[in-house]
């Protein structure tokens, strides 16, 4: 079958979706109001609160939203054949991610732009900051923990890819100080910074002696370097240390130095890979080699596993935090949330529907497809693997030749995965700054001890779990982990919204249904990995931190089904009605 | 024409679009730095010795309506300092 029909598929779903149940829940259940002044026009002062166009709006909450996470999950998912892959990315976007983000959207807009954590604590009391704040710590602490393993791991498989990665850090400086001095626009220097990255892979995946290959320098994959580690180990030990001072560097500096060009450039990668690979789909128009349910997967079960691994492209509680804290500050009329909310979701769901095509367009037979998603750790492993030598191979649809191809998408996966990588390093500061505020402790409220905690403690989850495959492999399995934590804050904004709805005597089901089915998901996937794997218990290696970690955030889990039960049971007259009431 | 008038339209939104979150944060940074000079014009009436007392005691007219928006975004209704009666 063509694996262009994927994406017809795909393309009318998210279609009817957009044109009939998002106007659905628009009309009948948020019941939108053109009139409604919203926080934009309310507390405009130029900054954070400014009523934006919604075409522009849309875009920047899109490439916002947009990252490495949408095709990391779905490249691992297909592991379990492409059709509950496929089912979930449409049908999560329409029925789950699509409520979800315009719902958070339209709360925030009806509250004064308040973000998803101040109006939890508003419902369940301060306890849910402090929740919150957990959460997202954790989050953000596997986010740096996975993608530093990520970037290291594709380095080490594509060392043309480096120099290209490595020269656009120069390049944002240029741009950012050519902007802040002179005061121009970004667009032209961004797009001569763009062009620079990619002659320099062309260059590089022509010339081998540009490119950045540790492991050789080390003496190949069986040489012994130090401390008993191979080549291999080696180089992941490096670049995971590199990265690792970048991101302090990077999150310390001020923004527009380095951060925001290079933000700049990156949504133009995004553009540009989404633009070149459905375009080589058609061009090529390539044959799916993989099966459609995978019955060799039999090592870990897809119910309940999939949902998580698949977070970011179906639904994602970061999604909720862009939306309710930068987007609704700036919405323009309340029945622009549709648009902005519905459709950001559906542009995120069209990239992990490409990373789907991606890799199952790229074995030449299904004996070759199960060969390299033998088990589900080889899946983990080797997914963005995949999905950048099938977005290579899709590419030569439109002539570009294959070696080229194959280091621009990987310079394009690794420029998102290195956005993500500071962006939530940054973040992570933030949050470690605050809880001292909250706990009274001054010092780790300084910039210098936040950020060195945080990266600490990040290279410490990275390096310290053992993975099967020695060294530095233990960042994988903390993939599963993620998408739980994701999950779950998607379940604290869908709760909101249910609450919210529930309390203006609307029908809650469309936000109560994604929610129940999240929390249910996750809980199980937890249950079954913190006890049945990471505890010892089944004979299986016992792994104490994952085991910690996965207690901790099953512990959350339960909370929030608890706090949702009592929430959604009882009567509304309590003081919090006048928040959830207009 | 119209269609080069047509690519250019469409340049203009895709700058405007990735610029929206770059806008915000050099407008935040601006801010703070107009809020440290409010500081130091009105350091006299917070009770620190200025030497360039004489010439800021001038800017005030100037710097009411600043004055105003930023007591209100400091989350004062009325203004804090006495002999300041913007509002």
């Amino acid at each position: 079958m063509s694996a262009i029909w994927l994406a017809v598929v795909g393309t009318i779903v998210f279609v009817l979706g957009y044109r009939y149940y998002s106007k659905f829940v628009a009309e009948k259940i948020y019941r939108l109001d053109p009139n409604f002044v919203t926080p934009a026009h309310e507390f405009r002062d130029d900054v954070d609160f400014v009523p934006t166009k919604r075409s522009v709006l849309w875009g920047h909450h899109f490439t916002s939203v947009a990252g490495a996470a949408p095709i990391l999950g779905p490249a691992i998912a297909v592991y379990w054949g492409w059709l509950p892959a496929l089912l979930w990315v449409v049908l999560g976007t329409v029925f789950a991610a699509g409520v979800h983000d315009f719902g958070t959207l339209v709360l925030s807009v009806r509250n004064k732009g308040q973000s998803v954590g101040t109006l939890a604590n508003k419902l369940i009391g301060r306890n849910a900051k402090l929740l919150f704040l957990f959460i997202i710590l954790i989050l953000v602490l596997m986010v740096n923990a996975v993608f530093a393993w990520v970037i290291s791991n594709l380095f080490i498989r594509f060392p043309a890819s480096v120099l290209p990665v490595l020269i656009e850090i120069p390049l944002a400086i240029w741009i950012g100080y050519a902007v802040f001095k002179r005061k121009k626009s970004m667009l032209i220097p961004s797009i001569i910074a763009l062009l620079v990255m990619y002659g320099t892979a062309v260059v590089t995946s022509k010339v081998p002696f540009l490119q950045i290959d540790l492991v050789r320098y080390f003496g190949g994959e069986g040489s012994t370097v130090l401390f008993g580690l191979d080549g291999v180990s080696m180089a992941f030990f490096v670049w995971i240390i590199i990265l690792m001072v970048y991101c302090y560097i990077a999150s310390t500096l001020p923004v527009w130095k380095l951060l925001q060009p290079r933000d700049y450039i990156n949504s133009h990668q995004l553009v540009v890979g989404l633009v070149i690979m459905y375009a080589g789909l058609l061009f090529l128009n390539p044959e799916i080699t993989a099966p459609m349910t995978n019955p060799d997967a039999a090592d870990k079960s897809w119910l309940p596993l999939m949902f998580i691994t698949i977070a970011c492209g179906a639904i994602s509680g970061f999604h909720g935090l862009v939306s309710s804290g930068t987007t609704s500050k700036q919405l323009d009329k309340e029945t622009d949330a549709r648009f902005v909310g519905y459709f950001g979701a559906v542009g995120e769901g069209f990239l992990a529907l490409i990373s789907i095509i991606a890799c199952v367009t790229l074995f030449a037979n299904i004996g070759e497809f199960k060969e390299a998603y033998s088990s589900f750790g080889a899946a983990n492993q080797g997914g963005l693997g995949n999905f950048i030598a099938g977005g290579a191979q899709l590419v030569t649809g439109i002539g570009i030749p294959a070696d080229i191809a194959r280091t621009i998408i990987s310079v394009i996966v690794v420029s998102f995965a290195a956005t993500t990588l500071d962006s939530s390093v940054r973040l992570m500061r933030y949050i470690i700054s605050e809880l001292g505020v909250e706990y009274k402790v001054p010092t780790i409220t300084k910039t210098h001890v936040a950020t060195s905690i945080a990266v600490l403690s990040s290279a410490a989850l990275v390096l310290l779990p053992k993975g099967p495959n020695g060294f530095g492999s233990g960042g994988y399995i903390l993939w599963p982990l993620f998408g739980t934590t994701n999950q779950l804050l998607a379940g604290i904004s869908l709760l909101l919204i249910s609450v919210w709805l529930k309390r203006q005597g609307r029908n809650y089901l469309v936000t109560f249904i994604p929610m129940v089915f999240l929390l249910v998901m996750t809980t199980w996937a937890m249950i079954q990995q913190v006890f049945f794997e990471w505890s010892g218990l089944q004979g299986t290696n016992a792994n104490l931190l994952l085991f910690i970690f996965g207690a901790i955030i099953l512990v959350f889990a339960i909370w929030i089904v608890l706090t949702a039960i009592y929430e959604l049971s009882k009567k509304d007259n309590n003081s919090l009605d006048n928040t959830f009431k207009q | 024409m119209d269609y080069i008038n047509n690519i250019k339209k469409i340049f203009q939104w895709y700058d405007e679009i990735l610029s929206v979150q770059h806008r915000a944060e050099v407008a935040r940074e601006l801010r703070n730095e107009d809020d440290l000079f409010l500081l130091l014009c009105l350091s006299e009436t917070l009770g620190l010795p200025n030497p360039a007392f004489y010439y800021t005691l001038e800017l005030y007219p100037y710097m009411m309506e600043k004055f105003h928006d930023w007591h209100l975004r400091m989350g004062m209704e009325k203004s804090p300092l006495s002999g300041f009666r913007c509002c």
